[in-house]
């Protein structure tokens, strides 16, 4: 996803009302470090594989590059022009007909949500369409290997809800869940050894119509940059005077 | 005459509580109804929910559907999945509204996606355009941003709802809606991971969504002292404390009264923000407040493009100060009334 601290360059295209994101670099989803860190702590006990997954412009590869430093085995791909505009589902369309090629696999991990757009729909989406079950809001995952099953404990409102689930499983988790570990400038060496595959729709094979603006159902009606529309005054004065001035205000607006 | 359009809303319960988001979806639903013919029915399941189905009534569904069966009590992902995509076949919403709690925002898009439909995340308004289509405003990119949504070539138009944004109906009528009893068919989806134990604890104080007013405290408040200040100006106002995500991980305050994208959205009449810098995950949180006050002594701090009112200065001096002369206020206007 483009760097937050870069988003306040953001520009509308003002025909199309497509976000501008050129010039703006491309960074790991912070949640989805959360998400790595929690497979690679089930990888260390477990001996199992970590593949990554990402559907994304190739100019991702670099971050899927950060990925392998941290621990993962090897990472996928799927970029094709004919994804972009991809609406939740048309994205979690591409992600399970990528992830059904890989083949085999027990869970997939990934964040509750991106930081971007925000919208926590693509995990629940992905686990739909690959007929799995799924757990959003994980804080915690226990994989107990003698009988397979795995613990974990979910966020609710005021509270939480511990479930046992058994393989395969799609796990979306929250930052409470792990800290990320840092990767030192050797692993990120090492990492240029491992494989990075780049998948295009031909190698997915998924239909036109269901990909890209003309397979997502929702479409962008509009989009505007939100600025606050505040009055923006600013107090100043002795300390007193600001005292005065606000209690003034407070009295106005009949909250006095 | 044309045809009502059907609006479905998900009302969620857990252990027999209805979450308020729900009764909200109910009212905004009557009040875009004055706009074209809508049909709002509330759909309840559980065990022995019957009694929240009247609730919905009086607060303005004019149905209920009501599913009553032991494998729907607690919520698990997969059954209320498959009961939602069984209802929606058999009386074709066209819309169909969550609340952006944990449960509706992990159980929609799955729905969506069996459905085969569009939906949007965690709107905080919603209308109809002149085809009648409903119009879903979303932040994104950290409230930057703005997005209206629809899905004019699908049905059930599906959105989530952001908790505490829309009202529920101040006046209540009798219930005169019915309440339709959905037989839970024996091919309900049973799979998906046991439910072990949940654990939820009511909340105290007032909540932060029905506060009138907020002081919220950032990093820039700096420690348990200075969090004082703060609470004390809060009790004179009577107001709710709020607190950004560093606040709550200094252990300042609690996790529940975190305001923004990961925690609550509120709109307070009045919000006052202190050594809060105004990050957009914590601004989405609280723009839609009515006045809004930041103290903050950086003069450069975002915050104070989201503020009505900026004081820039230590807040230190400021807040304390502001205490005293509110509680002289206070004691001037008794005085008054004694007079009288």
């Amino acid at each position: 996803m483009p760097d937050p601290k870069y988003w306040a360059q953001l520009k509308i295209d003002p025909e199309t009302k497509i976000l501008i994101r050129e010039g703006i670099p491309t960074i790991l989803n912070p949640l989805d470090k959360h998400a790595l860190e929690a497979a690679l702590q089930i990888k260390e006990k477990t001996d199992a594989e970590i593949c990554l997954v990402s559907m994304a412009p190739s100019s991702a590869v670099m971050v899927l590059r950060e990925a392998l430093a941290m621990g993962a085995d090897r990472a996928f791909l799927f970029s094709d022009r004919s994804f972009s505009g991809s609406d939740t589902l048309a994205t979690a369309r591409v992600l399970s007909a990528g992830i059904r090629q890989i083949g085999h696999f027990d869970a997939i991990f990934c964040g509750d949500f991106s930081l971007d757009g925000s919208t926590a729909q693509v995990p629940s989406q992905v686990a739909e369409l690959l007929n799995i079950a799924s757990v959003c809001h994980v804080e915690s995952i226990k994989w107990s290997e003698e009988d397979n099953f795995i613990w974990v404990t979910q966020k609710i409102e005021h509270g939480d809800v511990t479930l046992r689930a058994t393989p395969p499983i799609l796990l979306a988790v929250t930052k409470e869940i792990n800290r990320p570990r840092h990767i030192s400038f050797l692993e990120i060496i090492e990492a240029d050894e491992k494989e990075i595959r780049i998948l295009d729709n031909s190698g997915l094979g998924l239909e036109p119509k269901t990909i890209g603006i003309s397979g997502s159902p929702t479409q962008m009606a509009d989009l505007i940059l939100h600025k606050g529309q505040r009055e923006g005054r600013i107090i100043t004065g002795s300390l007193t005077e600001i005292v005065q001035q606000l209690t003034e205000r407070l009295t106005q607006s009949g909250i006095l | 005459m044309k045809q009502k359009q059907k609006y479905f809303i998900f009302a969620e319960q857990r252990a027999g509580v209805l979450h308020d988001v729900s009764l909200e979806l109910v009212g905004k639903c009557r009040e875009l109804s004055d706009k074209t013919g809508i049909e709002v029915t509330a759909i309840i399941c559980g065990k022995n929910v019957r009694t929240l189905a009247d609730v919905l009534l009086v607060q303005g569904a004019d149905q209920a559907i009501v599913a009553e069966s032991e494998l729907l009590e607690p919520y698990r992902i997969m059954p209320y999945t498959s009961l939602l995509a069984d209802i929606c076949k058999k009386y074709r919403p066209d819309v169909l509204l969550f609340g952006a709690t944990s449960m509706g925002t992990e159980l929609a898009p799955r729905l969506a996606a069996r459905l085969n439909t569009g939906l949007s995340a965690h709107c905080i308004e919603l209308d109809l355009d002149g085809e009648g289509n409903l119009l879903q405003f979303v932040p994104g990119w950290g409230a930057g941003l703005m997005a209206t949504i629809k899905c004019p070539g699908h049905r059930p138009q599906i959105a989530t709802v952001k908790p505490g944004v829309m009202s529920k109906l101040k006046v209540t009528t009798t219930a005169k809606g019915n309440i339709i009893e959905f037989k839970v068919p024996a091919t309900l989806d049973t799979s998906g991971p046991t439910v072990i134990k949940v654990k939820q604890k009511k909340p105290e104080k007032v909540s932060l969504e029905k506060a009138e007013v907020i002081v919220a405290g950032g990093w820039g408040i700096g420690d348990q002292q200075g969090w004082r200040l703060l609470e004390e100006l809060a009790e004179i106002l009577c107001a709710s404390v709020g607190a950004t995500r560093p606040a709550v991980d200094e252990g300042w305050a609690e996790e529940d009264q975190m305001i923004g994208q990961s925690g609550k959205t509120v709109k307070p009449k009045l919000y006052i923000g202190i050594g809060i810098s105004g990050v957009m995950h914590h601004t989405v949180g609280m723009d839609e407040s009515g006045l809004v006050v930041a103290i903050n002594k950086d003069p450069k701090a975002p915050i104070f493009d989201y503020a009505d009112i900026g004081v820039i200065a230590d807040y230190r001096g400021v807040v304390p100060a502001l205490t005293r002369a509110i509680k002289e206020k206070i004691k001037s206007l008794t005085c008054h009334l004694g007079d009288n």
